[in-house]
């Protein structure tokens, strides 16, 4: 596939490095001719320095054969603008961009065929803030993620010395909770990954994935460690966009202060909040913390756009009495260092936004895609087609299916009806199938399981 | 340094070569002209050799690194000559191993400086198997290696940034480094086939087109006649040979785009095409009107067909001939050795610093001079509308720095070791050029068979030197690459 990317910031270098193979041509355009030529360094891809938004730049990145427009700009319009050129001048087929503003977003007719013609805008702050209040709503669990429109969630859980299912097989789960139907996917036990089977015993320490309808998951968590007790008490530090936008999406229901060294953002901040108490200090400042009460904190997160600060002001938070913290890291080689350490969660804003745009651009009919483990991993959810002669999957039961090795079927969705998957479970024609990847390098072939052959179109 | 997975790509790269030479033993076969010996034996020794380099080695499984990157061409560029020598070396009892090896060298590098001389007697499948040599090496053994080998995407574009000459190298014609490396090979293989076409249409018979095509897209100066172009005496085949080699010494990235868009206007945007062409067509005529007034030729348009085909053979660093220009008025082979060391473009097959590099160089003297007029001056150098940033710059001028040293160096060197002025100082130029022969005890008439082992060393040194634009060798030798 033909890709052409705008904008090589952070988003667009890690959406460069997750598409960048032998099956793709990618294109970067940015501005700044220093990153570009660091980013052509580290990978196999061609740059263009030039405004992103002009044809003739557009042009120059090969955009009159592209198959794929990714406009991820720090500039809403500058993206708008190349997603309409690319549409009306060049007919990308397909057009991703970045939007930040909600304005943009509250009218159809911006986005749609009439306005800027984009097919799918990302939101990278707002996936961010959508992450960050699941770990509020569900505090024992290291990440949620919804799968058929929400009714399945998979909660990746970092097993407990105490929990009544660790040191017992995952057979053992059914016996346990027996109105519940649970799929364990995948456990990653000291970084490599655990192929489950009913014999697998859970250890304590171990990274479990499970798969569960979403009204059954806290049930589920309880099996693998201690409930924690809810989140009251929230801090935020740092009242960038981020920021912001968590502070209103928890102020409601939680006690929330937010930290900004900025006086003027402080008063933007307070202006735009209710409830939520903004303090004008440093995320790193230890008498500022004590002042308000850290000890106190269910949940203490770090979202300033530095990821020293970050990681910093966390560590300090932890040691100060914070139940939990959470920090937001850029650089994955810091996440490495600090997750599970002192810091609980370390969460890679490239990571987690990159799945819908991957959804996009994977073969087949992928309906959602969540990047897991810092990209190593893949949860993937796709629509069968096709009938038992032109699938490799359809009217077959579950274990007649051949799957590449650290693969794992865990769930179907079929209608509204969520079914786990088993080993008699059949695979009916337009189910939703949830699908497990533990290696990211088998993921082409996975792809190709829910191709339609081609003799049958 | 990952000596290891170095050492396992380059096992590679000669299995690669070993493929390479079944070209000379198919045609041996083919034409039954006895030499069929020499190739066997090569064959299976490169193979053998090969595959213990990848065997040894195969559990490196590392990514080259850019360090690792510069070691590893340097150690392709100094060990496939000695793997390409070897039919001469055994076809050829008679001939040390040093002239072997300066032999392979001088193809390889696409200079064509030879020590043999009886070309004519020689089996046919050797003579092409020279010319191969140039046509291999013309393009980039690396690059083709590249191509065709899946040497990994990044670690790919650092070995084919340290191969290909030129100082800006970020530009890539392709997403891909192995499609930029595939679509340059087309080109060159395509531009190829129809240059041996044209020298059969021209009166060459098949064996001679094709060996010349490759010599001449190569750049390299190979003939199969001890007369080279007089042999024929041909306008026709004079003509044919000037246009491509003109073709030849423009960049390739040009013709790609060029043939991809099926118009003319990269080279209307090429900044280096247009001086290039400049530069030749001044020369040429140039030269001509000199060579009639000093009577060396009795009218003017027999003095322009010698001169036409001799300064562009000898600007773009090619290096046939068809006339032992050596008799002619010292001024006209004097810039003719000058017009090498920088007229062919950058990513062509030619060598010498460079026109881009030249008309930097150029640029930033004038902007110098500029600023003792106008100390407040800001004037960034410019390139076909483009500024070329200052670190471009620097980088030219330590080039510039760099290639006079080890041509002053190497003359000193040759003039030490007994050589006269004119056959020292020519046979460097011509050496660092990748040019072929030099003037005097050196020139078109005769070859470097006369030197000695000590002068032969140097040459070959500084044809690889020249090929590989100074640095990527000269960095494999300082202390400063190796400490850890």
């Amino acid at each position: 596939m033909k890709i052409v990317i705008l904008g090589a910031g952070q988003v667009g270098a890690s959406v460069a490095e997750s598409l960048v193979s032998e099956h793709n041509d990618l294109t970067v355009v940015d501005l700044d001719a220093t990153r570009l030529r660091a980013l052509q360094d580290r990978l196999d891809l061609r740059t263009v320095t030039g405004s992103a938004s002009h044809p003739s730049v557009l042009v120059e990145a090969g955009i009159e054969d592209a198959d794929l427009l990714v406009a991820v700009t720090q500039s809403d319009e500058t993206n708008l603008v190349a997603c309409k050129i690319a549409s009306r001048l060049f007919n990308v087929p397909r057009r991703i961009a970045r939007v930040r503003a909600t304005d943009f977003l509250n009218d159809e007719k911006v986005l749609g065929p009439e306005g800027f013609e984009v097919d799918l805008s990302i939101c990278p702050e707002q996936v961010l803030t959508d992450y960050i209040v699941k770990l509020v709503e569900f505090p024992e669990a290291l990440q949620v993620l919804d799968f058929a429109g929400g009714r399945v969630s998979l909660v990746a859980v970092r097993a407990y010395r105490g929990g009544p299912l660790v040191g017992h097989p995952i057979r053992d789960l059914r016996q346990h909770i027996p109105g519940v139907d649970t799929r364990v996917v995948a456990i990653f036990r000291k970084d490599a990954a655990v192929a489950p089977d009913g014999n697998t015993a859970i250890e304590a320490n171990d990274e479990v994935f499970c798969l569960a309808a979403t009204k059954d998951i806290r049930q589920v968590m309880r099996e693998l460690r201690r409930m924690d007790q809810p989140v009251r008490r929230v801090m935020i530090a740092g009242g960038g966009n981020i920021g912001l936008r968590l502070a209103r999406a928890l102020e409601d229901d939680y006690s929330v202060r937010i930290i900004d060294h900025n006086k003027r953002r402080c008063e933007m901040l307070a202006a735009k909040l209710d409830r939520a108490l903004v303090l004008n200090g440093d995320g790193t400042d230890e008498e500022l913390l004590e002042q308000e009460s850290i000890g106190e904190m269910d949940l203490f997160v770090a979202v300033t756009n530095d990821d020293e600060n970050n990681i910093m002001s966390s560590l300090l938070a932890k040691r100060l009495g914070a139940r939990r913290v959470v920090a937001l890291i850029n650089r994955r080689s810091y996440v490495d260092l600090v997750q599970g350490a002192q810091i609980d969660i370390a969460i890679s804003p490239a990571q987690a936004t990159i799945g819908k745009l991957l959804a996009h651009v994977r073969r087949g009919d992928v309906v959602a895609v969540h990047s897991l483990r810092r990209g190593a991993a893949e949860a993937l959810e796709a629509v069968v087609h096709g009938d038992r002669d032109s699938c490799r999957l359809t009217g077959r039961r579950i274990e007649e299916i051949e799957l590449p090795p650290g693969t794992n079927i865990g769930a179907i969705v079929r209608g509204e009806e969520v079914l786990m998957a088993h080993h008699d479970t059949r695979i009916l024609a337009e189910d939703h199938v949830i699908v497990f990847v533990t290696d990211k390098k088998i993921l082409p072939r996975v792809e190709k399981l829910f191709q339609v052959g081609a003799r049958f179109l | 340094m990952r000596i290891n997975a170095v050492i396992n790509y380059l096992g590679r790269v000669v299995i690669l070569f070993s493929a390479c030479l079944t070209v000379p033993f198919g045609f041996s076969l083919l034409l039954d002209d006895g030499a069929l010996h020499a190739y066997d034996e090569a064959i299976v020794a490169t193979l053998v050799a090969g595959s213990a380099l990848w065997a040894a080695t195969r559990r490196a499984r590392e990514e080259l690194r850019v360090r690792d990157g510069f070691l590893l061409v340097a150690l392709v560029w100094t060990v496939l000559p000695a793997f390409a020598a070897l039919p001469l070396f055994i076809y050829l009892p008679a001939m040390s191993f040093t002239d072997a090896y300066f032999e392979a060298v001088s193809g390889l590098t696409a200079s064509g400086a030879t020590v043999l001389s009886g070309l004519d007697q020689l089996p046919p499948s050797l003579n092409l198997w020279r010319g191969f040599m140039i046509w291999l090496g013309g393009m980039g053994v690396i690059v083709l290696a590249v191509a065709i080998m899946p040497l990994l995407g990044v670690g790919g574009s650092q070995l084919y940034k340290a191969e290909t000459p030129g100082p800006m190298k970020d530009t890539k014609l392709t997403p891909r480094i192995a499609e930029t490396a595939k679509g340059l090979w087309l080109v060159y293989f395509a531009l190829t086939m129809l240059c041996g076409l044209a020298y059969r249409w021209a009166g060459m018979n098949w064996l001679d087109a094709l060996m010349h095509a490759f010599t001449t897209m190569g750049l390299g100066g190979f003939s199969t006649h001890d007369a080279s172009f007089a042999y024929w005496n041909s306008p026709k085949i004079e003509l044919v040979a000037v246009v491509f080699m003109l073709i030849a010494g423009v960049n390739f990235a040009t013709h790609f785009l060029a043939w991809r868009k099926l118009s003319l206007q990269p080279y209307r945007r090429d900044p280096e095409a247009s001086v290039y062409g400049l530069v030749l067509v001044a020369s040429v005529v140039g030269i001509a009107l000199y060579l009639r007034a000093m009577e060396v030729y009795a009218d003017f348009w027999t003095a322009l067909r010698f001169a036409a085909f001799n300064v562009v053979s000898i600007a773009t660093t090619t290096g046939y001939a068809s006339t032992d220009y050596n008799l002619w008025p010292i001024f006209a082979p004097l810039w003719m050795l000058f017009l090498s060391s920088f007229v062919s473009c950058s990513g062509s097959t030619g060598s010498g610093v460079k026109m881009v590099r030249a008309q930097i160089l150029f640029k930033q003297s004038f902007r110098e001079l500029l600023r003792i007029i106008h100390p407040k001056l800001y004037r960034p150098v410019k390139l076909s509308g483009h500024a070329v940033e200052n670190n471009v710059v620097f980088a030219v001028l330590a080039y510039a720095f760099v290639y006079i040293s080890c041509l002053s160096l190497g003359t000193l060197a040759l003039t030490a070791s007994g050589l006269d002025a004119v056959t020292g100082l020519s046979a460097a130029v011509a050496s660092i050029n990748n040019m072929g022969p030099g003037l005097a005890r050196v020139g078109p008439a005769t070859t470097y068979a006369g030197l000695s082992d000590f002068q032969t060393w140097i040459c070959t040194f500084l044809m690889l030197l020249g090929r590989l634009e100074l640095f990527t060798l000269l960095v494999v030798l300082t202390p400063a690459f190796w400490r850890k």
